[in-house]
């Protein structure tokens, strides 16, 4: 079963990866390791079928977001965080309010593991439903995306638009008129 | 051939990590890193659904959650360094001028 082996050791790098991510003091160390998340997301994505997301997953998130963040890192000279005291203490003897976060977080994972638990058809495999194929075609999505879906993809334009205005106004200094 | 369910428990992992990662870390680039997780295990259900129902729409809505990402990385990353250059500091902490 070659198939399901590359889905648990892509799924067990980019739970592992993303796990690393949270765990690195150096934010540094993060973005790199969020990348690695992300490509081995990509394959996942090769896996149900669905090439042309997982290019775009690299060349936009690896390509582009990440790289973002590794200038704003590196412009920001990525001071190591400071945490408070308490913070590096064992997280169930933290002060009162944040016991509270952790009992809600632990609520939200019972309640996913619930909800996952409960549904019965989800036992059956990805993949058996339509033309693989046709369904991870760039003609059919482009298709759909221009006809189904084409007000939001307009509204999408405006809102990079107002995106990259609200960028450049936040980050200008004061002064520059 | 890998039932839905191993996916959509994949992706309850990376959500629950992300949102880990908000509420623990005190870096403000590191949480903007939590949020890019969670809207990368919602996207990966999304694929999922859309390959489940035989349908091109899930991968189709997984565009426009990466299109809001990049719109959300560009404003977050722009709003980091105005407070960084007010502040000099990236934790959250340090940020109560609000507080009541």
């Amino acid at each position: 079963m070659p198939e399901s082996l590359l889905f648990y050791v892509l799924s067990g790098l980019a739970v592992g990866a993303s796990a690393l991510v949270i765990g690195q003091r150096n934010p540094m160390y993060s973005v790199l390791l969020l990348i690695v998340s992300f490509a081995a997301l990509a394959g996942l994505y090769i896996g149900l079928d669905a090439p042309f997301v997982a290019m775009a997953q690299m060349i936009i998130y690896a390509g582009a977001i990440m790289v973002l963040f590794l200038f704003v890192v590196m412009l920001l000279n990525a001071p190591q965080e400071d945490a408070a005291e308490w913070d590096r203490t064992h997280p169930l003897r933290r002060p009162g309010i944040a016991r509270v976060g952790i009992v809600l977080a632990l609520l939200f994972v019972a309640e996913l593991g619930w909800a996952l638990a409960k549904v019965v058809s989800l036992g059956s495999p990805v993949g058996g439903q339509g033309d693989g194929a046709v369904i991870g075609s760039v003609r059919e999505m482009g298709r759909v995306l221009f006809t189904q879906y084409s007000f939001a993809f307009e509204a999408t334009s405006i809102l990079i638009l107002v995106a990259m205005v609200g960028a450049v106004v936040l980050a200008r200094r004061e002064g520059d008129a | 051939m890998i039932p839905l369910s191993h996916y959509l428990v994949v992706s309850a992992i990376l959500f629950a990590i992300g949102s880990a990662g908000v509420f623990l870390r005190k870096n403000l680039i590191t949480i903007l890193l939590s949020v890019e997780i969670m809207l990368n295990a919602v996207n990966l259900s999304f694929v999922a659904f859309g390959r489940s129902a035989g349908t091109t729409d899930g991968q189709i809505i997984t565009f426009f959650v990466m299109t809001v990402a990049a719109a959300e990385a560009a404003v977050g990353l722009a709003l980091v360094i105005a407070l960084f250059r007010n502040r000099e500091s990236l934790n959250p902490d340090a940020f109560t001028s609000l507080k009541w």
